[in-house]
């Protein structure tokens, strides 16, 4: 598959939170010696990924997998501790804050909570026109009026609420709000973080609608974050598995629902609760997901994997690209060499 | 807020009186009989009066007079106006400060935080009067108290004013480091504006709650500040007399009959310092909103 | 007998000016040891009809109305000292976050032998020996280690686990689950909700099981209340609810769900927001965002008929099964049928 110019793409990216600040918490005691020691939250590890423009790729992943980290890297909101950032074909991680006003307003994004994304003190007109000012300041006032009632058109706001504040607005109209503030800047391309996880089901059809929409009417660019794997078989042209900081999988939405190659991907996909089957045949996993402070040097799936075997400890499974998997197990799955039954047994 | 004040006969009083003394005392010039600050309007064959409603008064004298023969209503006008004046204006050069630095503080972290909330530590450490009594005394002796009492105001605003920041500093840090983890601040970042934007249109607005209440408990500590160090001497000079200067002046007659020229004023401070009180603490618990909604 | 029964349950809530009606007349039986689910959007009272069930209102929320009979016995009129001895003992409820659930302060084998010692006399050991069998019941690996460690130092999904070994301990006939597995990740859901289900139907344990996830309650339940605005506005099998819904409210959540459309495709969404209980519309509540909405749905509340398999209250239940114009007519004759 020939891709186009990637429009964002993201070169071994890392993210290390440390978690001993100054010199006094690295000192510690260890078997009788005094030793410093720095322990670090490995948030993101190694990740590259491309998004080609029109695509919507998703980025799905459990709590603490480090899906919400990637998208504030790529949002600029952290710098990541290694690895590049491109957008366009340029480098975006080391810019200044300066450097980085034109692309902002290419780029947006669409946070989780609509509850505490809006400032609570600002009308809605005055949180619309605030972005548009900043970044057109040669627009006349009534230009500035029409973009900011064309945006809550598009979202579906009445214009005539404008002069309300964000707390006389329910869940889904706020989200609505928050997209609509993305939107005053003409973006090409939004970073979505879990946008509908706190919405209720009925409101989240209308905003994934509404993204949708926008997707066709503006060209727009995902890069959409979320645990929901409903959503993303839904939304998604591409998906892309986190575990513990690693991108498992990555592969066309339609690919990975039928034929999910990683052992993780699998039980992902099995564990969701499906509407019309009467006997779940879900995969369980063993253990709990390892704490991300200090990675064991190989697979990070291995502690939980049920085809784990003594090559999976020690090694790292480099990216398989013909099958766009990371798993060593899922090239000989592939090979015939595995039954494609995997272990349903309990706690081991 | 309006519903809460309506249900609180505590704050209602309390307002009322606040405001009965702020319209009183800043209208002073129209009301006073007698200009305290005028030496041609005093006469020492006045001194100690007592009150109208004490045999042998003068009707001239609603309150009686002090020991250089000034009408005393007309002395507390104006030196409560002199003591508000004093604590407000100290308050907001608090404020001011203290806002300032808290909000670089808390929003650009790291070590310019560990710098100033140290230095508002240090500050802190020493109590505001012993600050204020040794800078005082200084400036006094170096200037002389003629020039010293000409500028004793400013003196007195700017000292009380910049002993007391680290309050508001570490306040306004604190409520400034809860709003910055908010993802209005992150979406204003996405959106490209400069720290000085998210923190003044962004995060000051939104901190602004504790910022009132502490305000008012300020303004109350302030007046009581100024009172302590003119009553010390280190204050307002006696020509031109504050609350606290005014009871410095009654105290030394407190034993020989005229206690009415300390005890007077001293009702008028208490009075003051407890209504903003009190109002402070309303302002608390209806801000509140776990409090308020029930 | 049922093991609980609901009837006209009307619970309200005492605002500054006026009250607030959270629960509408809901009445529904539960037998023993049978597993139902109560779906909703927030708002839809599913939360509050837990906790009236628990006789844990607090104020200002009161129950205005109604009974729940729980084995013979109304636990509205029942005095706090004995229903302190039903909660725990015989009812026990699991709440959504098991971060906050358990006490910080005390080790798991502490909280587990109190609950037991409050309700039981049983001396320390023995209460311990019964924490033990109870936490490998829910398959947590060492127990015995297990009951010296604090809260913080386990996992989410082995909170929970040890929140349903506690809610478990006095071998309880109803299990009241509030959003039991919604703070956590979905291979642990996976999980919990097995051993859910394993136990109920081993135990014959009955079980309320809240949530908005129709996905859960479908592989969970035998048999669901779909709740909207305070009432409850379809009951029946789970099985027929998820594949023949009559509801309109019920049909658009099923199809407002990603896997309904394909890919790319528009979502079938609901209009509009469910209303605040301050504003509920007069009539059907569900009327201002219903697409089959007609005069009659905006000034008269629709009482609850029998209707292919479950029981729905719609006025226009039918308007599928007859031709248009005669709606209003066939509609009056379902009702008086049934």
């Amino acid at each position: 598959m020939k891709t186009p110019q990637p429009l964002l793409e993201m070169r071994g990216l890392e993210k290390r939170f440390e978690l001993d600040q100054g010199f006094l918490e690295t000192i510690k005691l260890r078997g009788g010696k005094i030793v410093q020691e720095k322990r670090a939250v490995h948030a993101v590890n190694n990740i590259s990924l491309q998004v080609a423009p029109g695509e919507a790729l998703c980025v799905v992943g459990e709590s603490g997998c480090g899906k919400s980290t990637v998208a504030r890297l790529i949002a600029g909101l952290l710098t990541p501790s290694a690895g590049e950032i491109h957008y366009d074909g340029q480098r975006i991680d080391n810019r200044s804050r300066r450097a980085m006003m034109p692309l902002r307003k290419k780029m947006q994004m669409i946070f989780q909570n609509p509850y505490a994304s809006l400032n609570p003190r600002m009308t809605i007109q005055q949180a619309l026109e605030e972005p548009v000012r900043y970044h057109n300041p040669a627009l006349s006032r009534s230009d500035v009026r029409d973009k900011v009632a064309e945006v809550m058109r598009a979202v579906g706001i009445d214009p005539s609420w404008a002069t309300r504040y964000p707390h006389e607005f329910s869940g889904g109209q706020r989200q609505r709000i928050a997209i609509a503030r993305a939107l005053t800047v003409d973006p090409e391309f939004i970073i979505a973080d879990e946008p509908i996880s706190a919405l209720d089901v009925s409101i989240q059809a209308q905003v994934l609608n509404l993204m949708l929409e926008a997707k066709d009417q503006r060209g727009l660019t995902y890069l959409f974050i979320t645990h929901d794997l409903s959503v993303v078989q839904h939304f998604g042209t591409k998906v892309a598995v986190l575990y513990l900081g690693s991108v498992c999988e990555l592969a066309d939405t339609a690919t990975l629902f039928e034929n999910p190659k990683h052992p993780y991907t699998r039980a992902l996909l099995s564990a969701v609760p499906q509407l019309k089957d009467d006997h779940p045949n879900h995969i369980r996993l063993r253990g709990e997901i390892p704490t991300p402070i200090n990675l064991p040097p190989g697979c990070p799936f291995e502690s939980r994997c049920a085809h784990a075997n003594s090559r999976c400890a020690p090694n790292n499974p480099a990216p398989c690209n013909s099958l766009m998997a990371r798993s060593p197990h899922a090239m000989r799955l592939k090979k015939g060499a595995w039954t494609a039954k995997p272990r349903t047994g309990g706690t081991e | 807020m309006a519903y809460s004040f309506r249900r609180n006969p505590v704050a209602i009083v309390s307002l009322t009186v606040f405001a009965l003394i702020a319209v009183l005392s800043f209208c002073a010039p129209l009301i006073a009989p007698f200009d305290p600050y005028d030496p041609g309007q005093i006469d020492i064959m006045n001194s100690e009066y007592p009150p109208l409603w004490v045999n042998g008064a003068d009707a001239q004298f609603m309150l009686g007079t002090d020991d250089q023969g000034r009408d005393l209503w007309s002395t507390i006008l104006y030196g409560t106006r002199l003591s508000l004046l004093i604590g407000i204006c100290a308050v907001a050069l608090q404020a001011f400060l203290g806002i300032s630095i808290g909000l670089i503080a808390g929003y650009v972290g790291g070590r310019i935080d560990s710098l100033l909330m140290r230095l508002a530590d240090i500050q802190l450490s020493f109590s505001t009067l012993m600050v204020a009594i040794i800078f005082l005394a200084v400036t006094q002796a170096m200037f002389g108290s003629e020039t010293f009492n000409q500028y004793a105001v400013y003196f007195l605003i700017a000292v009380i004013g910049v002993a007391e920041w680290p309050q508001y500093a570490r306040t306004v840090r604190a409520t400034v480091l809860a709003e910055k983890k908010k993802e209005y601040v992150d979406s204003a970042r996405v959106l490209g504006f400069g720290p000085g934007r998210i923190m003044v249109r962004h995060i000051l607005p939104n901190s602004l709650t504790p910022i009132f209440v502490i305000s008012t408990v300020q303004v109350a500590n302030a007046i009581i500040s100024e009172a302590s160090l003119s009553f010390l001497g280190l204050g307002m000079p006696p020509s031109q007399p504050s609350l606290g200067s005014l009871i410095s002046s009654g105290f030394d007659y407190i034993f020989s009959g005229s206690w009415r020229i300390t005890a007077i004023p001293g009702i008028v401070l208490v009075v003051l310092v407890l209504v903003i009180n009190l109002l402070g603490d309303w302002l608390r618990d209806a801000l509140n909103p776990k409090l308020y909604k029930g | 007998m049922s093991l609980l029964s609901v009837r006209d349950l009307s619970v309200k809530f005492a605002m500054r000016d006026t009250t607030v009606t959270a629960l509408d007349q809901i009445s529904f039986d539960l037998a023993k040891g049978e597993r139902l689910g109560i779906v909703g959007e927030s708002g839809a009272g599913k939360s509050i009809t837990g906790f009236a069930l628990m006789n844990l209102l607090s104020r200002p929320g009161f129950v205005d109305k109604g009974k729940i009979m729980f084995q013979g016995d109304d636990i509205v009129q029942m005095p706090e000292a004995r229903m302190r001895n039903i909660r725990g003992n015989q009812m026990a409820m699991i709440f959504q976050d098991p971060m906050v659930t358990l006490n910080p302060v005390l080790t798991i084998g502490q909280q587990m032998v109190e609950t037991l010692q409050a309700h039981r006399k049983l001396s320390k050991a023995e209460a311990e020996q019964i924490a033990i069998v109870k936490l490998r019941e829910v398959y947590i690996p060492s127990p015995e280690e297990r009951l010296k460690q604090y809260p913080h130092e386990l996992s989410g999904g082995m909170r929970q686990r040890i929140i349903i070994a506690i809610a478990l301990l006095l071998d309880p006939q109803l299990i009241i689950a509030d959003e039991p597995t919604t703070a956590l990740d979905v291979t642990i859901q996976a999980d919990i909700m097995e051993l859910l289900l394993e136990l109920c139907q081993s135990n014959k344990v009955g079980l309320i099981l809240i949530t908005h996830d129709l996905g859960v309650v479908s592989q969970m339940t035998e048999r669901t209340l779909v709740m909207y605005a305070g009432r409850i506005i379809e009951a029946g099998r789970t099985r027929e609810i998820i594949n023949d819904p009559q509801h309109p409210y019920t049909q658009g959540l099923i199809n407002a769900l990603p896997q309904q459309t394909k890919p790319g495709q528009r979502l079938k969404q609901i209009p509009g927001n469910m209303p605040s209980l301050t504003a509920i519309p007069a009539g059907c509540p569900f009327s201002p965002r219903c697409e089959f909405v007609k005069p009659h749905c905006l000034t008269e509340a629709p009482k609850t008929v029998q209707y292919a398999h479950v029981e729905v209250a719609c006025h226009e239940v039918n308007r599928l099964h007859s031709s248009t114009d005669s709606i209003t007519q066939s509609d009056k004759a379902e009702e008086i049928q049934a």
